[in-house]
This record gives structure tokens, C-alpha cells and sequence, in this order.
């Protein structure tokens, strides 16, 4: 049960963000500039990997389940693939350069500090640009955040693999418009 | 030394990041400026002492001794509540209140997992609202978040308190992006 009393039918984050606009909408407008809106050279589809790749690291079910499923519909892959990333970035088919920026964001969900100059000149050894690093770093650190948000309040956090599913389709269409969030569990199922 | 080539190395922490890539900047620094100034029943000063202590369990300086100058600049007191925020706040006047919802903070500093259906209920017989808890969840939440942006990115930090008065001044009488 959520620890305040929290919109029914809303699960996740988006309970939060019909229980307070005011704060939803940088929220929304920070994860659309890092995670949909065009980037220089990053696809939708990596950044994506990236937030659910920290979520997990934060144990953060609704956070992970929801990215994956974006991250799937992103890379117009199989969802087999983002768990594999998931479990071990190192073994999984992906590039190097993404590799190296994973384990940068895993050194963030850490702490800041962890993150030492041999981290970054081994990505940039990869091709990393400094906005790739840089984005990398605070994709890591919003997730941080996100995730937090969303388990310290123990909000509802659905069993439901077709409704990430749905979800994961629906955000890579419309993006994190503080509108398009706000949308029930119901009606997600009935209308995507 | 940051570990990416910034735009202006002569600003320190957080604000070094903001002028390298506006685009983040721009939400980034609303959200501050919500939940740290925004209409709410916590005071600000209250809120910036939140933002401060988590900052300091996440062993983040600058972000630590600017929001606890910010504190400073609220309350007009003493600055040596920037120390005393690092010791738990042993010399400082606080509610009972305030102190239930800094114990929520630091549980979510550590993972939002473990704030317990007991903490927000002992917050709640103290006065807390669901509203106070909620953006105490938030504030403590953000702060995980900024604090590893700062790190995370090497950023350099003036390193004596009377460094950051001004500093203090400026967020919390003109506020966050604000010129």
C-alpha cells in the first residue's frame, strides 16, 4: 500500500504525478530532453538501455519493467535482448562504446565519486563523445532519483508484462508529455 | 579538473554543468526551484536543510555547503549550521516534525525500499501531511540525483564555507535560475 494517499488506478510514477503537477512537469520535461527528445549521436533506443540498466541496479520494479519495455520498442528488438543487458552488459550484443558508458552509469548508481578519470578515458578510448558522457551521467544520476521517488513511496507497481508492454510502445510514439502520462491502467490496456 | 572539456572551468560544481548543456539545465533548475522555493507548508528554510543533509550523507561538498548556506540565508543565522547539519543537527532548533521527515530523507538516500510504513507514521503523529512526506520523498530523492551529476562529472568545488555566503544569499532570495 503507498505510504500517502495516492490516486487509485494510477500505478508507478504516474500516481505521483497526478498527486502533484506542479513537480511533474520538470520531472517529465527532464527524462523527455534525456531520453527522447533527438540527441547528437545517442539513440533513443541506447539511452533507454541505460535507465533501465540503473533502475535494476535500484531494484526499482516499475522504473525497469517500464524502460525495458521502451528501450525493446526503441531498438525494435526482442525484450530477451534488453534482459540480457540487463544480467551482463559485457556478454551481451551490443557495442563497446555502450558498453563503457554502462559501466560509467554503474559506477554512478554507486556514487558520484566512483566514477574515476580511467572510467571515462576508457569510453572515450571507445568512441564516447563528452556529451555521450555527460548525458550518460545524468541519465544515471535522474535515475537515481526516479526510482527513489517511486519506491519511497511504495507506489503500485502492477505484475503485468502486457501493460509495460503497452506502455513501452505508447512512450516511444508520444514521448513524456506531462498529458500523455497521465493516463490509467485501465485505459492503457483498453485503448494501445 | 572536470572529466569532460566544460564551456567556463571557472564555475564550480552544479553550475559549470548547467551552462555546458542548457537543454537539461532548463528542467533541472525548475525542479530546484519547485521543490525548494515553491508554495508549500515546509518552509524554505526547512527544505533547504533536507536538500543539505542528504547532500551530505552523499559526501557531495558542493552541493552540501551551498544548500546549507542557502539554510543560512533563510533563517539569517548562525553559519555554523552548515557544520551542524553535517553532525545531525545537535545544536540547531528544530521540530520533532522536522526531524521525522530528515530520518524519510535519509532512508531514501539509501534506497527508497527502506522507508517503512512506521517512519511515515511516526512523521504523521508528529504533523506531517502526506504533502510534507511526499515532497520530503522528492527533495531527498532529487538530491541523490544532483549530487551524482556533480560527482559523477569530477566537477571542482571552492572548498571554505565563507565561499559559498553568496552563493547561499542568491538561491534563496532570487532563487534557482534565475538571473
Amino acid at each position: 500500500m503507498p505510504h500517502i494517499d495516492l490516486p487509485k488506478d494510477y500505478p508507478g510514477i504516474r500516481s505521483l504525478f497526478v498527486f502533484c503537477h506542479e513537480t511533474a512537469v520538470p520531472l517529465c520535461n527532464l527524462v523527455q530532453v534525456l531520453l527522447h527528445d533527438p540527441h547528437p549521436t545517442l539513440t533513443a533506443g541506447e539511452r533507454e538501455l541505460i535507465a533501465s540498466y540503473v533502475s535494476n541496479l535500484n531494484t526499482c520494479k516499475f522504473c525497469t519493467a517500464t524502460h525495458s519495455a521502451i528501450a525493446k520498442h526503441q531498438l525494435g528488438s526482442e525484450l530477451a535482448l534488453v534482459k540480457q543487458v540487463l544480467a551482463d552488459p559485457e556478454t551481451a550484443p551490443i557495442s563497446d562504446k555502450l558498453k563503457a558508458l554502462l559501466k560509467i552509469g554503474a559506477k554512478v548508481q554507486l556514487g558520484g565519486k566512483n566514477v574515476t578519470a580511467q572510467d571515462v578515458a576508457i569510453a572515450r578510448g571507445k568512441g564516447a563523445t563528452d556529451i555521450e558522457i555527460h548525458d550518460t551521467v545524468l541519465i544515471a544520476a535522474a535515475f537515481c532519483m526516479y526510482n527513489r521517488y517511486v519506491d519511497g513511496l511504495a507506489t503500485w507497481q502492477p505484475d503485468n508484462e502486457e501493460f509495460y508492454d503497452k506502455m513501452g510502445a505508447q512512450r516511444k510514439r508520444e514521448g513524456y508529455t506531462p498529458a500523455s502520462i497521465n493516463i490509467k491502467l485501465d485505459d492503457q490496456l483498453r485503448t494501445s | 579538473m572536470a572529466h569532460i572539456k566544460l564551456l567556463n572551468e571557472e564555475l564550480p560544481g552544479i553550475v559549470g554543468l548547467l551552462n555546458y548543456r542548457p537543454e537539461t539545465a532548463k528542467p533541472l533548475l525548475l525542479l530546484a526551484e519547485t521543490l525548494l522555493r515553491g508554495p508549500s507548508s515546509l518552509t524554505s528554510g526547512d527544505r533547504e536543510i533536507i536538500a543539505a543533509s542528504v547532500s551530505w550523507w552523499n559526501q557531495c561538498h558542493f552541493c552540501h555547503t551551498s544548500h546549507a548556506a542557502a539554510a543560512v540565508a533563510h533563517f539569517q543565522c548562525d553559519p555554523g549550521l552548515i557544520d551542524d547539519i553535517k553532525k545531525g543537527l545537535p545544536n540547531t532548533d528544530i521540530s520533532d516534525k522536522l526531524r521525522a521527515l530528515l530520518h524519510i530523507a535519509h532512508q531514501v538516500q539509501s534506497n527508497g525500499k527502506e522507508v517503512t510504513a512506521e517512519d511515515v507514521a511516526f512523521a504523521r503523529e508528529l504533523g506531517a501531511t502526506d504533502q510534507e512526506i511526499h515532497d520530503t520523498v522528492l527533495i531527498a530523492a532529487a538530491f541523490c540525483m544532483y549530487n551524482r551529476y556533480v560527482d559523477g562529472l569530477g566537477t571542482w568545488a571552492p572548498q571554505a564555507n565563507e565561499a559559498y555566503k553568496e552563493m547561499g544569499e542568491r538561491m534563496a532570495h532570487v532563487g534557482y535560475g534565475k538571473s
